[in-house]
């Protein structure tokens, strides 16, 4: 175990118990503005999402003009979405729906300035957009930073694969920005050059910039909120640990330093971060900016889906589409329940509901309690889905290389 | 012959467009000058905006300005234009088709430039695709080139016998692309036609090899070797497992790859240097187009061009796009490949391809070397 890391398992207990209280969620309805949603979390509590998916409350179906890894974010009445296409993928689109009929609002093509090569599985759309509200941050495996307003006017463009050339992964990169305050930040890591920025969310321009591990990493940026007068933190996790990153500066506040996947993300409940490292780990950060171990299990293994925390239990599925429920306080493994995988995405819990979608389109709602999982309804959209849906005003967002779902009651 | 019809295409295809208008120089102007950093961004918004105010008289002049222009400037021209045909579609206005139409025609324009042009105009005339992409065979732009390509090969599958193979045999002039190439060389040979897809791409086949050299723990990619200060056909130096001197090595894959793991010896935790000459007919801008699964550095005439520490993470045709001024004349390349110590299955490969071609994809080859690709029986 890491000198970084001291196990403190009582102070950290009465942390998260303390927010559990308060859970479930810190994200904001309506808007589902980045990848898992506002808060990072893909805990959707606010939202009434229709658990009996079938024909009858697919609201619509619209056909998407390329491939997209990425998923759907929700600004207001708009449905917006990413997508790429030609031979070499370099075609970046950004696609805006209105929520309610599904009509194309706006779209916007742009040329990729970086790599677009990918491994077939991926393309170029693979980062999931973000969005502050007023404008839509479009992110690219060209490393493409591309920012419009709500009308899909170009704001400001940044050609992170031309600045940084050698910051790239011939597998294609999959990290997606997350905005905090004034700030979006990006992880671009690879083998041959590894950075994570902050970049201005209305100039334009680099607020920071910070060596990142050389290492391929497709894990993607995590929020963990401020308490007590502490301003919100960017987590950065990598095959070293995870990273609290002040947005303003690029500060490291405190570091966990005993490694961490590169493909799922992690998550934070209240003040602590469950981290796929180890299998599953939760630590709680200190004043001090010492990192308190809570619990790890091996048992709780994420694939290549994040995990997510609802009602006082973690959820991971494995590569070979176990569910499995945790206890979020101690990390003893409760139930599983096999599901039809492979899964890419991460599945959206809401009210005690987690939504899955497999990788050939297969849709399963599991109803979770503490006793068990229990399958409720079950959905075949028949296409490859590798994309996390979106949750917002009641409905489920979810697209696949060629069609974007909006499912409501 | 081929080459004489491309020269034929570009001086009929061109046509006098109007001059752009002073005030939309200006904004184009400023769309032009962003830079990296978003540098530029927020007079850039300034003139995107008073260009779609402009309305439909911008488009053309829009358009004339991809040429020359940096993608990322591309891209804030790119975005203005479609705000204002989007503005025209949506009011109903329609779009100035026959100064787009002629715009598309002129192959002295930015190809990407004239294919958003193209794709915005078959939004109101679908038509246009028939009429306009089967004389886009060999066209400066490769997403035209491959939407005339495929109607070729459509209507080859649908042929037989010589029918067939002619329409196959024209498709191949045109095609840039893997996949293309792959799908008529297979039906070609099927006839009994050979086909040179080496020198269709205009790999590079015939190398001097030398090494290996020490790279355990990656760390000989930062060690310049004596072949990184001299290329000395004659000499000897001191490798990773003993003396080394330079030996010639070939190619006969289809796609110029060069296996130093199964032509020679994987060595593990090794760097190997291969060189090879390209007589250019006269000094040019060229693409190099590099696939490696391993770390790399190029030079070209003894100046490095780019180097990269990435191992396994795929490989493919085309994997990296090298912009390259030839001079005229030898020019002599210098690859050094590394490849590490991971004991992975999926971690052994050790090879290159390497391809000079223009930006549309096509083969530059080397002096002296234009015969036909393909021949019949």
């Amino acid at each position: 175990m890491n000198s970084l890391i001291k196990t403190s398992t009582s102070v950290a207990l009465v942390a998260i118990a303390g927010v559990l209280a308060s859970q479930p969620t810190t994200s904001f309805a309506a808007d589902w503005l980045q990848f898992r949603g506002n808060s990072a979390t893909s805990v959707a509590n606010e939202e009434t999402l229709p658990t009996e998916l079938s024909g009858t409350n697919i609201a619509w179906q619209i056909e998407l003009p390329g491939r997209g890894v990425s998923g759907p974010i929700v600004v207001g009445d708009q449905v917006i979405v990413t997508a790429s296409s030609g031979y070499s993928d370099d075609r970046l689109h950004v696609i805006s729906y209105d929520a309610a009929s599904g009509k194309l609002a706006w779209q916007r093509q742009f040329e990729a300035t970086g790599r677009t090569g990918c491994h077939p599985k991926m393309c170029v759309a693979t980062p999931t957009p973000a969005s502050d509200g007023e404008r839509v941050f479009a992110f690219y495996s060209s490393n493409d930073l591309i920012c419009t307003d709500l009308d899909g006017n170009l704001l400001w463009y940044r050609g992170l694969g031309e600045e940084f050339p050698n910051a790239s992964n011939s597998l294609g990169m999959s990290s997606s920005p997350i905005v905090i305050g004034p700030t979006v930040i990006a992880q671009v890591e690879s083998d041959a050059e590894a950075f994570a920025i902050g970049v201005d969310t209305i100039s334009g321009k680099t607020k920071w910039k910070i060596d990142r591990p050389r290492r391929a990493n497709w894990t993607s940026p995590t929020i963990l909120p401020g308490s007590n007068g502490k301003p919100a933190l960017a987590l950065l996790q990598s095959s070293e640990g995870v990273s609290a990153v002040d947005p303003e500066t690029g500060k490291i506040i405190w570091e966990f330093a005993d490694g961490a996947s590169t493909i799922p993300s992690s998550t934070v409940v209240g003040n602590s971060i469950v981290i796929p490292s180890n299998g599953l780990t939760t630590v709680t950060p200190a004043d001090d900016g010492t990192v308190e171990e809570v619990w790890n299990s091996s048992r709780l293994s994420p694939g290549t889906s994040s995990p997510v925390v609802m009602n006082g239990m973690t959820f991971t599925i494995n590569s070979s589409g176990a569910l499995t429920a945790g206890d979020v306080e101690t990390g003893n493994r409760i139930w599983q329940l096999r599901l039809k995988g492979p899964f890419s995405s991460t599945p959206i819990a809401s009210q005690g509901y987690l939504f899955f979608f497999n990788e050939d389109g297969f849709a399963t709602v599991v109803k979770t309690t503490r006793d068990e999982g229990k399958i409720v309804s079950e959905l075949d959209l028949g296409e490859t889905i590798l994309c996390s849906p979106a949750a917002a005003n009641d409905a489920l967002y979810v697209r696949s290389d060629k069609h974007l779902w909006k499912f409501a009651e | 012959m081929r080459w004489k019809w491309v020269a034929v295409c570009v001086m009929t295809c061109t046509v006098t467009l109007p001059a752009i208008p002073s005030q939309a120089a200006d904004e184009i102007k400023t769309l032009q000058s962003v830079g990296g950093e978003a540098e530029g961004a927020a007079a850039a918004r300034a003139a995107r905006d008073a260009l779609v105010n402009g309305g439909a008289a911008n488009l053309l002049p829009i358009l004339q300005g991809f040429n020359g222009s940096s993608k990322l400037a591309s891209n804030w021209l790119r975005s203005s234009f479609e705000a204002i045909a989007d503005n025209q579609l949506q009011s109903k206005k329609g779009l100035p088709k026959e100064e787009l139409l002629a715009f598309v025609r002129d192959t002295t324009q930015s190809p990407s430039a004239r294919r958003l042009a193209y794709e915005w105009l078959l939004k109101e005339t679908p038509a246009l695709e028939d009429e306009l992409i089967p004389g886009m065979l060999l066209d400066p732009s490769a997403d035209f080139r491959r939407d005339a390509v495929s109607k070729l090969i459509d209507q080859a599958k649908d042929a037989s016998g010589k029918a067939s193979v002619a329409i196959y045999e024209k498709a191949l002039q045109g095609a840039v692309h893997e996949d293309h190439v792959r799908t008529i060389s297979e039906a070609l040979r099927e006839a009994g036609v050979k086909v040179d897809i080496q020198k269709h791409f205009g790999f590079l086949t015939s190398w001097k090899i030398i090494g290996p050299f020490d790279n355990r723990e990656m760390a000989g990619f930062a060690v310049a070797y004596p072949p990184e200060t001299e290329i000395n056909p004659g000499a000897e130096y001191k490798g990773q497992l003993g003396q080394v001197s330079w030996t010639a090595i070939s190619t006969e894959d289809d796609y110029g790859l060069v296996n130093i793991a199964k032509q020679i010896e994987n060595y593990k935790g090794s760097a190997m240097y291969a060189t090879t000459t390209f007589r250019s007919e006269g000094p040019q801008q060229v693409q190099f187009r590099l696939g490696t699964p391993n770390a790399w550095k190029l030079w070209v005439n003894g100046k490095l061009i780019f180097q990269r520490e990435e191992y396994h993470r795929g490989s493919g045709m085309d994997q990296y796009t090298i912009p390259v001024v030839l001079k005229d004349g030898a020019n002599s390349i210098l690859l050094k490949v590394c490849q590490n110590e991971q004991e992975q299955p999926w971690a052994q490969d050790y090879e290159f391809q390497l391809r000079v071609c223009n930006a549309t994809g096509a083969a530059i080859l080397p002096k002296g070397n234009r015969a036909d690709v393909s021949q019949s029986k």
